[in-house]
């Protein structure tokens, strides 16, 4: 395929960094769109702030640049208003998990049908380097000089808990499971949740002496294995991969419906 | 006898003229004095085929409303003060952006948690700066049912017209009050629908680029013209451009289209104006009894009249100048510590013959805290 095909020329060059992860996820997402024969006219993405919420504006939909952390909340007034669209919401760490946090666990709870793409680089890069609530303790960043205490959120158990219905998680290393997971989120009616792990030469990989970003891709292969591996066994502190939940339950947009036949009395 | 007479709430008045107008989403949280607005949507939307959604809190709510317009759907939420304050970064996103909706702030005493059952209208300043940065917003009031009716389809017809943002302020006194209200049949009050795009599906269509009138077409999400909306400065693509030029004329733009029609966007009512000598300038809910007062001076022979404001943002300074160019005085009278006053001193020729009528403990100006005023500047004593 031409990724060509999905993309704004007349917007490049973009300003992602070299070795940035966040062009393996635009491509992964973009093959997805491509293999599962989407209209781009029936696509609708929408992002907060930060170097991955820049991606709305690369990609040839219907396209959402809001403010920071609100993208899921603009999302669901676009979902609910429309509901035959395809609701894509690429968030950084940051963005959906400390700013957004409030709305990442609503959309998850009302299970409306919404792809979230957390890209989690485990720092805030547009800003130079802060620590996210994904970057866990004794990591070093600019405003954790003495390194972090702030314990991180794991994005697979939060989305669980508040009710998603689709949740996975994967790496820019596993260029495939991209594709794969973000195809069946999008096809998955509900709130759906794919946690990519993505690398931050410029500013986490240099302030935690990660060495390259082709080492830190590398890392990802070995820090990562399958869900409930033999791997994770012998070693617990292995980051697993995979599919974590896979469910049905009432979609908003179906529930609002019927609230419009009752309503209506049916008429 | 007129079926479409009612005796409601201003709260009600406003949700039933947003029916009116053609509400077709409601996005909101419940906070005091606003909450029944919501609650009213609640059941007519859904009813009428429309969306309501609670949503986890105010900013969430203004997000929602905004992504909804963006698909072609009349808009509104609504709120009170601590909920207006959440809502100031959107609501400059829908400046920026330009996407037609409606914000309710039924004001209730601030700052922060306040009094929230009791009147106030200490938010007119916050409507017009809340927001960062510079730009221009329309906001509108009212002091009876009947005319928070109409002002609220107005706001509607506003939002579409010039693609912004409307604030409707109104106060937790004419929002709890009750009296009579006539819904005005179909086709009585006009209505404004979006001017959508004539651009072809194939055809490069500039999503910001205004035409000869200041007007932008648009195209509803999910339809043939996939295009890039931003909070930042943007190019006619809208796409993210910080260009010196393409900045400056955005801003212009986004100040111009509303600073340059003052006069037409104000909305205002006089009463007994002819040959004031003596204006009291007021509006919602402390314009009852500045109402009071003038009647019942003219009784008595007392030269004296009413400037009600309807339209408080973009300011009508020019107006303003005119009505009171023969007066000897004027009386600013509002529920705040002068913010109306402010914008009034610095619209007229003599700052120093306007004077202000107010109160600021949660109660109800009556028509005697005005006269004490009155009597205080014909040198009577109180």
């Amino acid at each position: 395929m031409s990724n060509k095909t999905y993309l704004r020329e007349r917007f490049f060059p973009h300003l992602w960094c070299p070795g940035c992860g966040h062009g393996i996820v635009l491509s992964g997402l973009l093959r997805a769109v491509e293999q599962l024969g989407l209209s781009k006219n029936d696509l609708v993405m929408v992002s907060g702030i930060g170097c991955s919420a820049r991606i709305s504006g690369y990609v040839d939909f219907h396209t959402l640049h809001t403010i920071h952390g609100r993208a899921l909340a603009f999302a669901t007034g676009v979902k609910i208003s429309r509901p035959e669209l395809k609701l894509i919401v690429p968030m950084g760490d940051g963005d959906a998990l400390a700013i957004g946090g409030n709305h990442f666990i609503h959309a998850a709870r009302r299970n409306i049908d919404i792809t979230a793409i957390v890209m989690n680089n485990r720092i805030y890069g547009m800003t130079g380097g802060q620590f996210s609530p994904l970057s866990g303790p004794g990591i070093n960043a600019s405003t954790a000089p003495y390194a972090n205490i702030d314990p991180a959120f794991d994005v697979v158990e939060l989305a669980k808990a508040a009710g998603a219905t689709f949740v996975a998680r994967t790496t820019v290393y596993h260029v495939k499971q991209i594709t794969d997971f973000i195809k069946q989120a999008v096809v998955h009616r509900g709130f759906a949740v794919v946690e990519i792990l993505t690398q931050c030469p410029t500013h986490f990989g240099r302030k935690n002496k990660e060495g390259s970003a082709v080492d830190m891709l590398k890392r990802y292969q070995e820090t990562t294995t399958p869900i409930g591996s033999k791997a994770k066994q012998d070693n617990p502190d292995l980051i697993e991969r995979g599919i974590f939940v896979q469910k049905e339950a009432p979609e908003y947009c179906d529930q609002y419906d019927l609230v419009i036949e009752r309503a209506t009395g049916g008429q | 006898m007129n079926k479409n007479i009612k005796f409601v709430q201003g709260n009600e008045a406003v949700a039933e003229a947003a029916m009116y107008a053609g509400l077709s989403f409601f996005a909101g949280y419940p906070i005091t004095p606003s909450t029944e607005i919501a609650e009213i949507l609640a059941k007519r939307l859904p009813a009428n085929r429309g969306k309501f959604i609670q949503m986890e809190d105010e900013i969430a709510s203004l997000c929602a409303i905004i992504g909804a317009s963006l698909t072609g759907h009349k808009v509104m939420t609504a709120t009170s003060g601590p909920g207006f304050s959440l809502m100031q970064e959107a609501l400059g996103y829908a400046v920026m952006t330009e996407i037609p909706c409606v914000i309710v702030n039924v004001m209730r005493g601030g700052p922060s948690t306040g009094i929230p059952t009791h009147g106030s209208q200490a938010d007119v300043n916050q409507a017009r700066w809340g927001t960062h940065g510079d730009h221009a917003i329309i906001a509108l009031t009212a002091s009876t049912h009947q005319d928070i009716f109409e002002v609220t389809v107005t706001a509607f017809n506003l939002a579409e017209t010039y693609r912004t943002p409307v604030i409707l302020l109104f106060d937790e006194v004419v929002g709890h009050m009750r009296e009579r209200l006539i819904i005005p049949e179909k086709g009585e009050l006009p209505l404004v629908e979006r001017l959508r795009t004539s651009v072809k599906e194939g055809v490069d269509y500039h999503p910001y680029l205004p035409r000869e009138d200041g007007r932008l077409p648009m195209s509803d999400f999910g339809g043939v013209h996939r295009y890039n909306v931003t909070g930042l400065y943007h190019d006619m693509w809208g796409f993210p451009s910080s260009e010196p030029r393409v900045v400056h004329g955005l801003i212009r733009h986004l100040v111009d289209k509303l600073e340059n029609r003052v006069n037409k966007l104000a909305r205002y009512k006089e009463f007994y104006m002819e040959d004031a000598q003596i204006v009291l300038i007021s509006y919602g809910s402390a314009a009852r009894s500045a109402l009071h007062v003038v009647t019942n001076r003219r009784l008595r022979g007392v030269r004296l009249g009413l400037l009600e404001l309807q339209t408080l943002w973009p300011f009508p300074s020019e107006i303003i100048r005119e009505k009171c160019a023969g007066a000897r005085a004027v009386i600013v009278v509002e529920h705040n510590m002068g913010q109306v006053m402010q914008s009034v001193k610095m619209a007229v020729e003599h700052p120093d013959s306007i004077f202000l009528a107010n109160r600021i403990d949660g109660t109800f100006i009556t028509p005697t805290d005005i006269q004490n005023i009155l009597r205080l500047i014909q040198g009577k004593g109180v």
